[in-house]
């Protein structure tokens, strides 16, 4: 009998029924009046289509990805369509460049950054919304929603606009608090004040995913577990550290896991920003990757940067990715 | 009662000031878009548009292909997220409920292609399509966003159909219901909130999409809605006014969709993000 008998699918259920039948098909299988073999093909044909796709458009791009680093592809071989194999000396190449490890470090930092602040400030905001009343909070959550909404290009052109040299909405701010210097400042003119300009615009878009998780997390925490731990003379505080941030870890991982890949692929805010300028001291990994392979037209090079961000962005996941995995071979 | 007071200012300011921040960004988009250009080029700005005009989304409208490249991003758009969905359907039906070999393989599989770096594959994408002949055409965009979206598709309507009680399909199949009959007359009905949360992520993703149509899609009448407001305003200089009416126009359809589906989308998201 190819059917294996255990699964998830009775996890959650009454032991009696989990009991019920051993080493037989299941209860539910009897009315699906299909000859065994059909009823085993039938979960396989249900998934060929994704598995398909996967197969395809994730799977092909994936080792042609890993082909192309292995190769001398440039615009000639590439008009040509020449196939040099030159072994690892793409690797070798960006590994013994003092640019790449910059690029790394300042890839890393900058996640860093952005991630430590849309944390913080974004677990900060999600338990303000749950002590606010139901008005402010409506409020709260609807500038929330109007920043996490906006489509990513539009927002960054609206961040250029607002930080725009002349006439932009910022300098004038600061102007008039004071701060005359900056009446004509231009922005992307530095990497310090571009990269200030980038992550405040990931930090505003970020945050509301974090914030209305939380908010949603800490509705779902019973009040018992409150009221236990007043009775054992717990204050405010003690509360907090003891039963809300404990009942938060879980949703606190996953956002930041998600928030740490997800910051570190950015690519159009930064892209459409300024291409990584001034003087390409604003590219990140995957910046790197695609100015090097399809602005300079070095695609053997820029696949073999691509696979070394993949293998950077794995390191930094690892710990959190192998939690998830583990955990999931233990539901199963 | 002063504790109360100062209990209740200061989140309230808080929230207040965190509001201004957040919305503020999209009011300066739509407020800028209707201002005269005067208002716009100005030392002092003007917080609300007085004389609104209607001007620079003529500009942006009139601008080459707009209406070609409205089409190309709907059509892109709802097609990969309908591809998507149907065969997320398929598979987080299997993954839910049955049982075979390899499947917490495929499990695994999915949850990682959930994480796949897109932005740094695009180099081997592009050589792909070309070697294919396909380079500005929209059908390898909707293939590869279908893509793009499928993983955590089929990982939240999994986490959905787990939610829908098996005893409703087996009773379902005792009144003499085939299989797929229950899945669709009792299973699919009750799905209706996750299939609304999952689409509207799907369609986000897709509408945003921006480097690979950048490498792809060379011509002009072949491109999507992001890569031309992202060129617009070096196109357009300084027009600033066309550039955020343009903007506007871009935002808008995804804006309204949110905000009518804010809540269910939210409470999906919660329950399929934190669980894959």
């Amino acid at each position: 009998m190819s059917v294996q008998t255990e699964g998830t699918d009775t996890a959650g259920e009454p032991a009696v029924r989990k009991a019920r039948v051993p080493a037989s098909p299941r209860g539910d299988d009897r009315t699906f009046g299909a000859p065994s073999r059909r009823r085993a093909a039938a979960p396989y044909l249900l998934l060929l289509p994704a598995l398909l796709a996967t197969l395809v458009l994730l799977g092909w791009p994936l080792v042609k990805n890993g082909m192309l680093s292995f190769q001398n592809l440039n615009p000639r071989q590439l008009i040509q369509h020449l196939t040099e194999w030159n072994g690892v000396d793409n690797y070798e190449e960006v590994l013994t460049a003092e640019e790449f490890w910059r690029v790394v470090e300042r890839s890393v930092f900058f996640t860093a950054v952005n991630v430590a602040l849309i944390m913080v400030l974004g677990t900060l905001i999600g338990l303000l919304l749950a002590r606010l009343g139901k008005r402010m909070r409506l409020l709260l959550l609807f500038g929330l929603v109007l920043a996490w909404a906006m489509p990513v290009i539009a927002a960054t052109t609206v961040y250029k606009w607002l930080f725009a040299q002349r006439f932009g909405v910022v300098n004038w701010v600061l102007d008039k608090l004071g701060w005359h210097s900056m009446a004509d400042h231009n922005w992307l003119e530095t990497q310090f004040s571009t990269f200030a300009v980038v992550t405040l615009l990931l930090v505003w878009q970020s945050i509301p995913f974090v914030a209305i998780n939380l908010y949603a997390a800490t509705t779902t925490i019973p009040r018992e577990l409150y009221e236990a731990a007043a009775l054992d003379g717990a204050g405010t505080w003690k509360g907090f550290t003891s039963v809300t941030l404990p009942f938060l870890r879980p949703f606190l991982y996953a956002t930041t896991f998600l928030e740490v890949i997800w910051i570190f692929k950015a690519f159009p805010q930064i892209f459409a920003m300024n291409e990584g300028g001034p003087d390409h001291l604003t590219e990140t990994l995957p910046i790197y990757a695609f100015v090097e392979g399809v602005g300079n037209q070095h695609f053997g090079l820029g696949a073999a940067i691509s696979f070394l961000t993949i293998a950077v962005l794995l390191v930094i996941t690892s710990y959190y990715l192998r939690m998830v995995l583990k955990q999931e071979e233990d539901e199963l | 009662m002063k504790r109360s007071l100062f209990g209740r200012f200061w989140p309230n300011a808080t929230a207040v000031v965190l509001f201004v921040g957040f919305a503020f960004p999209v009011y300066w988009m739509f407020a800028t878009a209707f201002k005269p250009t005067g208002d716009i080029i100005t030392d002092d700005p003007v917080w609300f548009p007085t004389d609104a005009t209607l001007e620079h989304f003529k500009t942006a409208v009139d601008a080459d292909h707009f209406w070609t490249l409205v089409l190309n991003s709907v059509t892109v758009t709802l097609l990969s997220v309908a591809c998507s969905l149907v065969i997320a359907l398929l598979a987080a039906f299997a993954l839910t409920r049955m049982r075979f070999k390899g499947r917490r393989g495929l499990i695994v599989t999915f949850m990682l292609a959930q994480m796949a770096p897109w932005e740094v594959l695009i180099i081997a994408m592009y050589m792909i399509v070309r070697d294919n002949d396909m380079l500005d055409s929209l059908v390898p965009l909707t293939a590869f966003y279908t893509m793009m979206v499928l993983p955590l598709t089929i990982l939240t309507l999994r986490g959905y159909i787990a939610a829908v009680p098996k005893e409703l399909e087996e009773s379902a199949m005792v009144d003499g219901c085939t299989r797929p009959q229950a899945f669709v007359k009792v299973i699919f009905p009750l799905l209706a909130p996750g299939l609304m949360a999952t689409s509207l992520f799907g369609f986000i993703t897709a509408w945003n999409e921006f480097p690979l149509v950048l490498i792809l899609n060379k011509s002009a009448e072949k491109q999507t809605l992001p890569l031309w407001l992202s060129q617009f305003q070096t196109a357009f200089g300084d027009d600033w006014g066309a550039t955020m009416a343009a903007s506007s126009l871009f935002a808008l359809p995804i804006l309204i969709l949110f905000i009518f589906l804010q809540r269910k989308a939210v409470s999906g998201l919660t329950d399929g993000a934190v669980k894959g």
